[in-house]
This record gives structure tokens, sequence and C-alpha cells, in this order.
């Protein structure tokens, strides 16, 4: 998450100059081959995009702007919509970055402000180890293990809220745990780790001084936390928020396997849905002609959403660490 | 940023006497609540992430013997429909992961053969001769907003310029390689450099003063003062390549026999994974291969871990 933000000096001024020989050309050489990876980097970058917008040109050419007003892929009718997947990814990542922050950000001001040492040591290792477990996996434990508990308990809340005017619609009858809630909550889950080491670096960096000075003027640890640690911390959270959200969106495997496959747009989280990543890999494979190009364009707006998070994030940690800097 | 956390002096405490009578209980009760969230969102994270590893050891260990090393991929859902109907002669089935282990040990190790050395020269150059010029600074930025592209992207972009103009013969180690090299660049360049940013100017200072050249100092002064910290990144985004799923789903196909070659549709274990878990009789599969993948994918990570923390410069 560092910025480049060096004032180093450039030390190849420094470097010996010398003209003519083989060690000259050789060195000219070395400069040219780097000079070269770094535009074959850059070069599959822009690739990709080019690739992937000429892939999906059937599909954006033919519906024009309705395909993003209509809802879904209608292969029968030729209909290609791309409403229905963008819902359900922004609710699913919505709900991941709703559970996932408070936990996150409680963990991590337990393990800067309250934990000792040794535990301290314990918790961000096992978390860092934690955050590198393959999504797959917990797609697999998701779907056959914690799917059939959270189908009873989703079956329990719509009991208890069914004469409750908003939450009745929003807490809706099951679908049998394939949900979008299920895969927010198996999302939550996987970024939770990602937030965390975040956030927790973004309070290491409070200064001792104020935290001891607001400890000094008598304030509790929980009151040096707020008028401290927090509004210190405030840009930097919003960054690991982003950079959460922009995982939740990409998140591909784990939903695929538990949000149901049944593209709809319905306020009730219990139901279920379909994503962009996850319709994609489910179909790509045997998809042909205008259904094929309308798949790869869901990739397109899917890049273009992260893309847009991810900037916005590094815009504002970039912001922050200036304003610390000056 | 990144690593200042990991050691800090020992600050002496400041002694308060929270539990002091002039404590009014509004403040004590406020404080003691925000104790209990941040022990409670610890729990709330820590218990479900901790069943989910128990809960694929305790499976897959039953599933895994010597020939989970050895065999190919049984037909499951064939003999389970065999049973279910009555078929009295259905032979055991030998549970084998062989081909899905060589298939993601062959896709991983492309990609690593394809990502690393590219990606070191590129940060490389911008470290080293690009600096702060604006070419330098574009491409950082696109890096930088290209690690957070999902890697389901890299999967449909292979998909489209590789597997749909060959056709049938399009699914291959070579396009899962591929899919997955794209993924691991990013990571690669990044952290590469911040590696490489580490490396005290004075170093590069002495070695100019004794008439080495950019590409010599390079070569035997920074690279290898920087080597343990790009090593460990390295292997950071290898453990991230080989468990990735989507990219390979995309691009490699699905097939139950052995495939050492790079030509020719291949399977790897998040890919089993993924398949098996709908797979009449494929869960004890399913569960195996998340071990083994577990374990593949750990061991990396804690080779990075060990490396980084022994041999690496750390920031100040």
């Amino acid at each position: 998450m560092t910025v480049s933000t060096t004032t180093t000096p450039q030390t190849n001024e420094l470097a010996p100059t010398l003209r003519g020989g083989r060690r000259a050309r050789a060195d000219t050489g070395f400069q040219w081959m780097s000079l070269g990876a770094a535009v074959l980097v850059l070069a599959i970058r822009l690739g990709i995009v080019i690739s992937m917008v000429s892939g999906a040109w059937p599909a954006f050419s033919k519906m024009g702007l309705s395909y993003f007003t209509e809802n879904k892929i209608d292969q029968v009718n030729a209909v290609y919509g791309s409403q229905a997947y963008i819902y359900g990814t922004i609710v699913v990542s919505f709900i991941a970055v709703l559970f996932a922050v408070p936990v996150s950000i409680g963990i991590a001001l337990f393990v800067t402000e309250v934990a000792p040492q040794r535990l301290k040591w314990w918790i961000t290792t096992i978390m860092d180890l934690l955050a590198s477990v393959p999504s797959v996996v917990f797609g697999l434990w998701g779907f056959l293990i914690l799917r059939p508990h959270l189908n009873d308990i989703y079956n329990w809340i719509h009991d208890h809220v069914k004469s409750i005017p908003i939450l009745k619609t929003v807490f809706g009858p099951s679908g049998g745990g394939n949900s979008f809630m299920t895969a927010g909550l198996i999302v939550a889950l996987m970024i939770t780790p990602i937030i965390t080491s975040i956030t927790r670096e973004v309070f290491a960096t409070v200064p001792r001084n104020d935290k001891d000075g607001a400890l000094a003027l008598g304030a509790t640890r929980w009151e040096m936390i707020r008028g401290v640690v927090l509004p210190h911390s405030s840009g930097g959270i919003t960054g690991a928020v982003m950079l959460g959200l922009g995982r939740a969106m990409g998140e591909t495997i784990a939903i695929a396997l538990v949000i149901g496959a049944n593209p709809q747009i319905v306020a009730n989280v219990f139901a279920t849905g379909e994503a962009m990543p996850s319709v994609i890999v489910r179909n790509l494979p045997e998809s042909s002609g205008d259904f094929q190009a309308a798949l790869i364009g869901l990739g397109v707006v899917l890049m273009a959403l992260t893309v847009v998070v991810n900037v916005a994030a590094r815009l504002i940690v970039n912001r922050i660490e200036r304003a610390r800097g000056a | 940023m990144m690593t200042t956390t990991l050691e800090r002096e020992p600050a002496p405490k400041p002694q308060i006497d929270l539990k002091g009578p002039h404590l009014s209980a509004g403040r004590r009760l406020r404080n003691r609540l925000a104790t209990v969230f941040m022990i409670g969102s610890l729990l709330v994270a820590a218990i479900p992430l901790a069943f989910v590893v128990i809960v694929v050891v305790s499976k897959g260990i039953s599933v895994i013997s010597a020939d989970w090393f050895t065999k190919d991929i049984p037909d499951v859902a064939s003999s389970t429909l065999a049973t279910k109907f009555g078929a009295t002669d259905v032979a055991p089935v030998i549970y084998g992961m062989a081909p899905a282990i060589v298939g993601t040990l062959l896709t991983t190790g492309l990609a690593t053969l394809l990502a690393v050395p590219l990606g070191i020269l590129g940060a490389v150059y911008l470290n080293e001769y690009g600096r702060e010029k604006r070419f330098a600074r574009m491409l950082r930025f696109f890096t930088d907003v290209m690690i957070g592209v999902p890697s389901v992207i890299m999967g449909v972009f292979l998909y489209a310029v590789w597997v749909v103009p060959r056709g049938v013969d399009g699914r291959s180690a070579v396009a899962g390689g591929l899919a997955l090299a794209c993924l691991m660049l990013p990571i690669v360049v990044r952290s590469t450099e911040e590696m490489l940013r580490l490396v005290p100017d004075h170093l590069r200072e002495a070695s100019f003063a004794l008439g080495a050249r950019t590409s010599r100092t390079t070569m035997t002064v920074v690279l290898p003062a920087a080597l343990p910290g790009i090593t460990s990144g390295c292997m950071l985004a290898i453990a991230r390549a080989a468990g990735e799923t989507a990219p390979l789903l995309l691009t490699i196909g699905s097939t139950r026999f052995l495939n050492a070659r790079l030509s020719g549709v291949n399977t790897a274990l998040s890919t089993q994974i993924f398949s098996n878990v709908t797979q009449p009789g494929g869960e004890p599969l399913a569960w195996g291969a998340a071990l083994t993948l577990i374990a593949l994918v750990l061991i990396f990570t804690l080779l990075a871990r060990f490396v980084s923390s022994r041999f690496a410069l750390q920031q100040s």
C-alpha cells in the first residue's frame, strides 16, 4: 500500500558515463532490456483492455445503451442485459463490506491497543496465513457446511420480522440457503484478514505522543481511541475499505457456488441471485456468438467498476500521505 | 508503511487507574463496552476462519493416501449412479488426484518462469532507471490499479485471445500458465520495486565510485542486497497464483487423466474442488483437493515469511 513519494536524487546521474568499449555497450543493452520489460508489462495491461473491449463489441454495438437497462441475458429472445448481474455484485459486496469493516476495525484496535506483545504476534501471523487460504476452499466450506445452517437461520429471521413493513421485504422468504446474504457473508470472511492487516498498519502510524497525551489528560482507553486513533486514521480506513470492496467485487468462485445462479433484482437478501464474475465463470466456456460477447462485456463492466474503486482508494491514500508528509 | 509495525520499542506503559472513584459510571461502561466489542470482533472472525481450516483438515485427511499422489482421478459420478441404481459389481473407488497436482505445479511453474524474470526486470527499470520519469510513474500507476483487477478478468482475457482462436485445442496448461502469469506480474513488479527501494543509496554510490556502471551495480550490488525480499515477494505471488480458480476454469479445461505436457486439456487442484463440489459422490475428492491445495499454498506462504523475516532488508 506504500505509495511512491521518494525524493531521493536520481542516483544514476552519479553513475560513470565513460563512452565506448564493450562494457558500455553491455550497460546500454541492459538499460534497453529493462526498459523493454517495462514496456512489455505496460503492453500486457493495454492488451487486456483492448482485447476485452473488442471481444465484447458485438454485444455492445447490438444492444447499445439497453445493455445497461435490460435486466439479464436471455439467449432465446436474443436480449443481452447486465442490470441483474451488476445489482448482484453490488449487493453482495455491500453486505460483505458491511460485516467485514466493523469486525476488521475491532480486531485491528484490539491488536494495536489492547493485546499484549505475544498475543499480538500470534494474531497477526494467523490472520496473514488465513488471508492466503484460496477462495475456492471458502466456497467449498460455505456450500457444503455453512449453507444448510444459514437456511434455518434465514427462516427463523423471516418468521420473526414477518409483520414489520420494510424488514419483511428485505429479510424475505429464504431461497433454500443459496442467496445474496450467504455469498456476502462468505466474502466478508475472506476480506476480513485483508482489511484487518491494512487498518492495523494505519493504526500503528498514530503518534505515540498523541495517545499518551490523551491518556495523561485522564481519557479512558475508548475515549483515547475515539479522540486520537480514529480521527488520525480515518483516511487510511477509507482506503482499506475501498480496497476490500474491490476485492469483494472481483470474488468469483465462492460466490459462484452459493449465490444460486438466478439473475433477478429483488430487495430480499435471502433470495437467490447472480453476480458478474460468477455468471462469467459458469457460462463462458460453453458460450458462443453474441452470448459470449455479452459475457465478455460483463467482464469489461466488472473491470471498469473495480478500476474506479481502486483508483479512488489510491487517490484517498495518496492524499492522506501527502497531507501527513507536509 | 508495510513493515513499520513489526518491531516497536516497548515503550513504558502509562499507568492509569481506570478503576478510580473519579471515573463516572457512564465512561467506565463505555470503555468496557468498547473492549468487549474488540474481543467480540476477534472471536466473530476467528471462529469461522478456524472452523474452515479444521473442517478441511478433518474431512480431507481421510481421503489422502499414497494412491492420492499417484493415481488418476476416479469417475465418481458414474460409480455413484451405478450403486444408486442397484449395480452390485461396482469396483471400489480409488481416490487419486495426481493429474490435478501435476496440473497445478505445471501451470504455476510456467507462470513463475514467465512472470518473475519479466517482473523483476520491469521493477529494475522502475527503480534504477525510470525513478520519477513520466513513463515510470505511469507504469507504476497502472501496476497499482492492475493489482486490484479481479483474477477472473485474466481468465476472460486469455480465453478471448488464446482459447477462442485455437478452438478445441485452445485449452491447455499453456493458456492457464499465461493467465496466472498475467495475475502474478503486477504483484511481482510492485513487491520487487519496494525491495529495491529499501537498498540504501550509499551502496550504489560506493559501486559507482569504483567505476561500475548502472548495469553492473544493479547485478552485483543492488539485486543481491534485495534478493531475500524479492524471493519472499515472488513466493507470495506464487502462493496466490496456485490457489486461483477462476482464470484456470476458463483456460485449462478438465480431464481425469494425467497430462504432464504443456499442450492438451489439463486440470488443477482448484478447478477439481470447484467441479467436484456439485458432482454426485465428488465431496471426498473436493475435500482432499482442498487440503492438498491449502498445504501447498501454506508451504509457500510460510517460506516467504521465513525468508523475509530472517534475511530481508527491513524498513527502518
